[in-house]
Parts: structure tokens; C-alpha cells; sequence
């Protein structure tokens, strides 16, 4: 076993994993963190898709060892208490699921995304979610809703 | 999970080395995109990894005074996409990056584990290839450099001694009027292997048109990444017409091996040699006349 210290959804955390423990299964089984999904496990999916250090990343394929020091988000660490993240928000209006298996892959890349570009053309989001499958097939509301959800933090930041 | 019985974090390079030394069995870990899929399918046991992505020596990219372009191995995809000394001097590398796996698989494959993998669809071997890339290779005794073509030695094998750690991948400097292009073909645009790929170098001499030195390479091709010898020789002092283009392609096709697979027929890829080895040098023939090459607006052909 290995102890690390990372920083999990903006909560310091100290824990033991096993050396080959993927951090998929650190969230998925020793913290009960079940919004990040398992799918192919071979980093085509991208159901596992969390944040490290801001940076979307297949967690099926990331040692959780090697998590040391870093800061860890995933779909549990974007909404703030009861209230969801703009790009959740979106994701319900446009009804861009049907099994929603893949949501939670497909929300935090389109997260990271959108903190670095608000208005991301269509060809730009389909590059950005090239690593994001989704069988059910709602690409097209999925776009629709990265795309609204960019005008709407705009909107939110001149508000503000 | 992974039977992993011992997973080493080195803080420095030369802890790395040393620990190399110590382990002769351990397999370096980089981003693991590989190493950690293969772990799954062949289920071996009880491994030892050593992991090097955390070593700041092996990561980024810099000019050196004489124009060479020095890349850490453990620089991933996206750095690589990204970094503005690629983007400006070698885009097709910066192209072959972007062009791999998906964003998540890019924020944390490394260059130089894609060279030590060995695979024969790596998508940044014909590039590198093209390039006359020299890669360096360090032992806690000393380092030795050795040219990409000799490094490769057949599919999923390349020629590090188990006590090395790959240190630096350089490219030599270009003059002015050269260009470059790679060109990928899969049936995604997007999270596919390459069924072939075809990265084409271009020297003109002043006058803009004739070619002072052509470099191609193909990937997918043969059972490692090849060079066609013949065909750049061939182009040597040529103007780049339909004719020579055509030449040039049919003189690749002697120095391939194309193999059939689930992906692709033999036919098909020899086809495509032909096709691609072309279209790689007249685009890279342009960008030595000045027709500019933006990585990431080139679409995945």
C-alpha cells in the first residue's frame, strides 16, 4: 500500500491505495464517488473522465498512486451543494442523454472546455468530445448544451 | 486493479537511473496509455513500474543555439500540439500529436512513450522519421545517441537495453524554404489507428521550385516505420510536377511492406502509399514555397 495526499473535489484527503489501483476504482470503491462510471476500461470511452489538475483525463487508465499531490475533480465536485454547475443545468434542459451512462464523462470534459473557451464552435466541441462515446447517440443536444452553457456563463460573468 | 507488487515514484532522474539499475525487471511507466492497457490484456503478475511522467528532466521542449529542437520524452500529446516552437518549425509534428487517441489520451501520452512502445501505427514515427530525429538514451553510466531508424526493430520492439531511460528526443535544425506535412488516414477522424501514414520533409533551393532535399517516411507500411530512400533520392534537383509526384509514389511503393490486417488489405495500403506519399509532398512541397500548415485546422485525412 501507498499513502498519498491529494486534494479531492476541494477537500484535502489522505488515503492508502494498492500500487496497481487504477483511481478509477480509489473513487469508485473506497470512496463511494459512483458518478465517475466504468466503461471500457482501455481509454476509448471516456465514461471515466475526471479532472487532474484541471485536465481531462481517463481515470480507467491513471494509477491512483500517482495522484500524489495533485488535485482531483470529478462529476460529484462541480455542483455546489444542491445546486448544479451551469454545464449539469444544460445537460437536463437539452435532454442530452437517454441511458446517461456516459453524462458524467461527458459533462466534465465539456467542463474543462468550456474554462477555456466560452464560445467553442461546433467543430471545436466535437474535437473537445472526440475522446467522449455516447451509444445512445444524442451528440447533437450534447453540443446544443456545451453551446448554451457557454452563453449562459457569459451572460453570468458580465452579471456579475 | 493491476498486480503491481512494486510501484517506484523517483524524484529525480538519477533516482530513476539508479532505481532502473537495481530493477532490471521493472517496465518504465510515462503517461501509461500502453503500458497499462497491455497490463490488462496480458494479465502478467506481480510487475514493477517505475513511474517517470513526474520527472521535470524529461519534460518540455526547447531551441538549442544552433536550431536543433530538443523534446523530453515525457512531454505529452498535447503539450506537444501546443508548444509554439513545434506549431512554427515542425507542424506536422504538432499535427501527428493532435491526431492521436482522444484529448483525455493526449493530456497524458508522452512522445517518448509512443517511440519506446514501438507500435507500428505510432502516430508519431513517421514524422520523427522524416525528420532524422536523434534520440538519447542515458544509463547511470553514461548516454549514447542513436538516429530513430536504427532505434526501431520490429513491431513492439525498439532497441533500449532494459537499463536505459530515453532522455532527450532532438530534431536537427531546418534552413529557410522547408516544409513539412503528415498525412493519417483512418476511417474516424477522430480515437482511430492509423491505417497508413505518410509524413513528407521539403528543402526548395532559392529559386523556390527545385528540391534540394526531400525526406519521406510512412507508417503502417512495413512491420516498423520506413524511410523511401529511393523516392527522395529521386526527388533530389527535381521541380514537383504530376509526373514526379506520380514517380515518387510508385518508387514508395518499392520500399514498403504493407501487410493485410482486420484494419486494412495489402492492396488497399499500397494504394494508399502511392496516393498519400504523393499528396504528403505536395503539401509539405507548398509549405517550403510559403503555404502556411495550421495543425489544428488540418482534418484528419
Amino acid at each position: 500500500m501507498i499513502q498519498i495526499h491529494l486534494t479531492l473535489n476541494n477537500a484535502p484527503l489522505t488515503i492508502e491505495v494498492e500500487e496497481g489501483e487504477t483511481l478509477l476504482e480509489m473513487l469508485r470503491n473506497r470512496l463511494e464517488l459512483t458518478g465517475t462510471k466504468k466503461g471500457c476500461e482501455v481509454g476509448e470511452c471516456g465514461a471515466c473522465t475526471v479532472l487532474i489538475d484541471g485536465v481531462p483525463t481517463d481515470s480507467c487508465l491513471y494509477l491512483a498512486a500517482l495522484t500524489d499531490g495533485k488535485e482531483v475533480t470529478t462529476i460529484e465536485g462541480i455542483s455546489q451543494n444542491a445546486t448544479l454547475s451551469v454545464i449539469q443545468q444544460e445537460f437536463i434542459e437539452k435532454g442530452s442523454m437517454q441511458c446517461g451512462y456516459c453524462t458524467p464523462g461527458m459533462i466534465m470534459t465539456s467542463y474543462a472546455l468550456l474554462k477555456k473557451n466560452q464560445h467553442p464552435t461546433v467543430d471545436e466541441i466535437k474535437k473537445g468530445l472526440a475522446g467522449n462515446m455516447c451509444r445512445c447517440g444524442a451528440y447533437q443536444q450534447i453540443i446544443d448544451a456545451v453551446q448554451s452553457a457557454g452563453e449562459k456563463l457569459e451572460a453570468m460573468e458580465k452579471e456579475a | 486493479m493491476y498486480s503491481v507488487k512494486e510501484l517506484y515514484r523517483p524524484a529525480s532522474l538519477e533516482e530513476a537511473l539508479k532505481t532502473l539499475k537495481e530493477n532490471p525487471d521493472a517496465s518504465l511507466l510515462a503517461g501509461g496509455t500502453d503500458v497499462l492497457v497491455k497490463l490488462r490484456k496480458k494479465k502478467p503478475e506481480n510487475v514493477k513500474l517505475i513511474s517517470i511522467s513526474q520527472l521535470s528532466e524529461l519534460k518540455g521542449t526547447g531551441l538549442l543555439d544552433d536550431g536543433t529542437i530538443a523534446i523530453g520524452p515525457c512531454t505529452t500529446f498535447t503539450e506537444i500540439g501546443n508548444d509554439p516552437v513545434i506549431r512554427e518549425k515542425i507542424p506536422m509534428l504538432a499535427h501527428a500529436a493532435l491526431s492521436m487517441g482522444g484529448p483525455q489520451i493526449q493530456n497524458v501520452a508522452t512522445i517518448g512513450g509512443n517511440v519506446c512502445n514501438g507500435a507500428v501505427s505510432a502516430d508519431s514515427a513517421p514524422s520523427l522519421f522524416a525528420l532524422d530525429a536523434q534520440i538519447v538514451l542515458r544509463t547511470s553510466e553514461g548516454e549514447r545517441t542513436t538516429g530513430i531508424e536504427d532505434f526501431y526493430l520490429g513491431p513492439g520492439k525498439v532497441k533500449k537495453n532494459p537499463d536505459e531511460i530515453m532522455v532527450k528526443i532532438l530534431i536537427p535544425p531546418r534552413g529557410r524554404r522547408f516544409g513539412c506535412r503528415y498525412i493519417k488516414f483512418s476511417t474516424r477522424k477522430a480515437m482511430d489507428l492509423a491505417i497508413l501514414g505518410a509524413a513528407a520533409a521539403v528543402t526548395l533551393e532559392d529559386d523556390k521550385e527545385v528540391i534540394r532535399k526531400a525526406a519521406l517516411a510512412l507508417g503502417v507500411a512495413a512491420p516498423v516505420p520506413v524511410r523511401c530512400k529511393t523516392a527522395e533520392a529521386y526527388l533530389q534537383g527535381k521541380t514537383l510536377t504530376k509526373e514526379v509526384i506520380e514517380e515518387a509514389g510508385r518508387l514508395a511503393l518499392t520500399e514498403a511492406n504493407p501487410r493485410d490486417s482486420w484494419r486494412a488489405s495489402k492492396r488497399y495500403r499500397e494504394a494508399l502509399i502511392k496516393e498519400l506519399s504523393g499528396r504528403a509532398l505536395e503539401a509539405a512541397y507548398k509549405c517550403a514555397g510559403g503555404e502556411t500548415y495550421d495543425p489544428n485546422t488540418s482534418d484528419v485525412e
